[in-house]
């Protein structure tokens, strides 16, 4: 155990933080199980994408149950962020930022609608529900065709327009490994 | 100095102007006009005798003297709105002294709400690459070694009102709100990172909230930002406000607001960004050839006058300039100040001590001739990054970029002393 001046001096010493001596007295193993249920990140590459599946036109309906009274009908013209159009204007004066003309990754798309949508109520839908929305906000920017289908294997393959619109800092992009 | 009161002509010349002026602003509702008090108590008889004050309380107010607020706004331009339909909450730069913004005005940036946690039921979550997968309770992490630093917090939003043109009519905190400086108390990640076991070959780490949209930000592990950032737990000494991200909160010294994720439920370590909505459609930067700036983390060197600022009026003669300047670079080495267009400059000075990446306040004295003119800060930090000028700013980051403003702010001064946000 450590003893109350041991802990004194770690506090006062903060790069004398990391000891791993001390991993025995903080917090406890996480089972597999409860990771899963927080475990909900999506990388582009489809990293993390659950099993599942869903269609455009399933997706259309779902749409218009639980996103269309802030998005609009089809993804344009409501109160909240325009989901389709745009694309040919980000170099404009006006440029319109949406899915279509701007998202460099499907994966993105669904991992975001799948975490914090519908807003009042997030993750509230089934996984094939996210995957059949997924596909049609693609198919309404023309990026899908409308018998589209999206599951794991093939959403991480979807191009999105704009996947080379973006600019790495320098700074920050290239994070050595450390020796 | 003959005493008077109301009824009493005014001798002539300043002292005149000045009555008139400040009654002028008064009547007028003119709120933080530089214009203060001196037709109210002419005489010390005119100061009200003592008498016994209020009860002692629990929780100290501010004087019924003393109006501070937030200003609630939905975008760009859109304020005065419903709370509800609010997405930020702006600082009152303007009436702050000192660098430490008091906690509840500490300007506010939340994506779904701010929800208020019950500590004994969070917990965070540290997996991935890692050795052990942990859980750990806000007592844990209380138990732990930890650091107090004082430390700004920035949207990368902020300066959105100045992109493509200046409503005269806005003040500093309309312009430069959504910036803050708190001393916040917690973890070092580097603590955490010891305990879990980092993979070496895990360079980004994704920090999540348990926020409903719950925000995500995967962040790069340079050595700056594994030796800086912490898990913080307190806040201008007390346990974090909700709207900070109550009970726990990420803290990284001098980047973007958004990656000091609030309500912090999980790190997870990895080998790549995850590229989540916020660090690809969000938080870019749009360049005018139709690319957009991605992970341009840092916070650049700033600084604007807080008084006279927007929407104050100033008299003819002695003035003291004031403002903060602050860099995500390090700490602010100078800070010059133009009172006339930018034509020459004077360096302020400064008030220690200077903290690194966080605010710091400069002043520095000045005749007004009642000429129209404008007044200009530039900060310089200890990197030698200089707060660019509007025209070389924008001719690099066009006017489509949205975040991560730093041109230097204007403010004209008309022959009535109106002071008021002009581009350059």
């Amino acid at each position: 155990m450590l003893s109350p001046k041991q802990l004194f001096a770690g506090a006062v010493a903060a790069a004398l933080l990391v000891l791993p001596a001390y991993a025995f007295d903080f917090g406890r193993p996480a089972s597999s199980d409860e990771i899963k249920l927080w475990d909900i990140d999506v990388r582009p590459d489809g990293k993390g994408l659950p099993d599942g599946s869903g269609t455009v036109g399933h997706g259309k309906e779902v749409f218009a149950d639980n996103c269309a009274a802030c998005h609009g009908d089809n993804g344009q013209g409501g109160i909240k962020d325009r989901l389709v159009g745009g694309q040919g204007t980000l170099a404009s004066d006006k440029p319109i930022k949406t899915v279509g003309s701007f998202w460099p990754y499907a994966a993105t798309l669904f991992d975001y609608i799948h975490r914090a949508m519908p807003y009042q109520a997030p993750g509230s839908l089934s996984v094939d529900d996210y995957y059949a929305l997924t596909a049609y906000i693609l198919s309404l920017n023309g990026i899908l065709p409308p018998d589209g289908k999206l599951d794991k294997e093939t959403l991480p393959k979807v191009k999105m327009p704009n996947r080379d619109g973006f600019i790495p800092d320098p700074e920050f992009s290239k994070v050595p490994v450390p020796k | 100095m003959a005493s008077r009161n109301e009824n009493v002509t005014e001798p002539s010349g300043e002292d005149a102007f000045s009555r008139r002026k400040f009654l002028t602003v008064a009547s007028a509702g003119v709120a933080g006009t530089v214009v203060t008090g001196r037709a109210v108590a002419d005489t010390l008889a005119d100061v009200p005798p003592r008498e016994v004050g209020a009860d002692l309380s629990g929780h100290g107010e501010r004087s019924k003297f003393v109006q501070l607020a937030m200003l609630p706004e939905a975008g760009p331009g859109k304020r005065n709105v419903d709370p509800s339909d609010a997405i930020n909450s702006k600082a009152p730069l303007g009436k702050l002294v000192g660098t430490i913004t008091p906690t509840d005005l500490h300007y506010e940036r939340s994506h779904s709400g701010n929800p208020d946690l019950d500590p004994a039921k969070h917990r965070l979550l540290v997996h991935g690459m890692t050795r052990k997968q942990l859980v750990f309770t806000v007592d844990d992490l209380k138990r732990m070694p930890s650091i107090t630093r004082t430390v700004f917090i920035e949207c990368t939003g902020n300066g959105w009102e100045n992109w493509k043109k200046a409503d005269p009519n806005v003040t500093v905190q309309n312009t430069h709100g959504l910036v803050s400086t708190n001393e916040w108390t917690g973890v070092p990640l580097r603590f955490l990172i010891g305990l879990v076991g980092k993979d070496r070959r895990s360079t980004w780490m994704l920090a999540e909230g348990a926020d409903a949209a719950g925000v995500d930000r995967s962040i790069p592990l340079a050595e700056e930002i594994m030796d800086e950032a912490f898990i913080a737990y307190g806040q201008n000494g007390e346990p974090l406000r909700p709207a900070h991200g109550f009970p726990i909160r990420l803290i990284t010294p001098g980047l973007e607001g958004n990656l000091n994720i609030k309500w912090l439920r999980r790190l997870k370590f990895g080998d790549q960004p995850w590229m989540t909505r916020w660090e690809t459609a969000r938080y870019t930067q749009l360049l005018a050839n139709g690319k957009a700036m991605q992970f341009q983390l840092r916070m650049e060197t700033n600084s604007v006058i807080t008084s006279p600022s927007g929407m104050m009026e100033i008299r003819p003669g002695y003035h003291r300039i004031t403002g903060l300047a602050w860099s995500g670079h390090g700490k602010i080495s100078k800070v010059e100040i133009s009172t006339d267009e930018g034509r020459t400059w004077k360096q302020a000075q400064l008030n220690y001590p200077v903290l690194p990446k966080a605010q710091t306040r400069f002043q520095m004295d000045w005749v007004w001739d009642g000429k129209p003119t404008k007044i200009i800060s530039r900060a310089t930090d200890e990197k030698d990054n200089v707060q660019p000028d509007r025209k070389s700013f924008i001719a690099k980051m066009g006017t489509n970029a949205l975040f991560h403003y730093n041109a230097q702010q204007t403010w004209s001064i008309d022959g009535d002393g109106r002071v008021r946000n002009a581009l350059a």
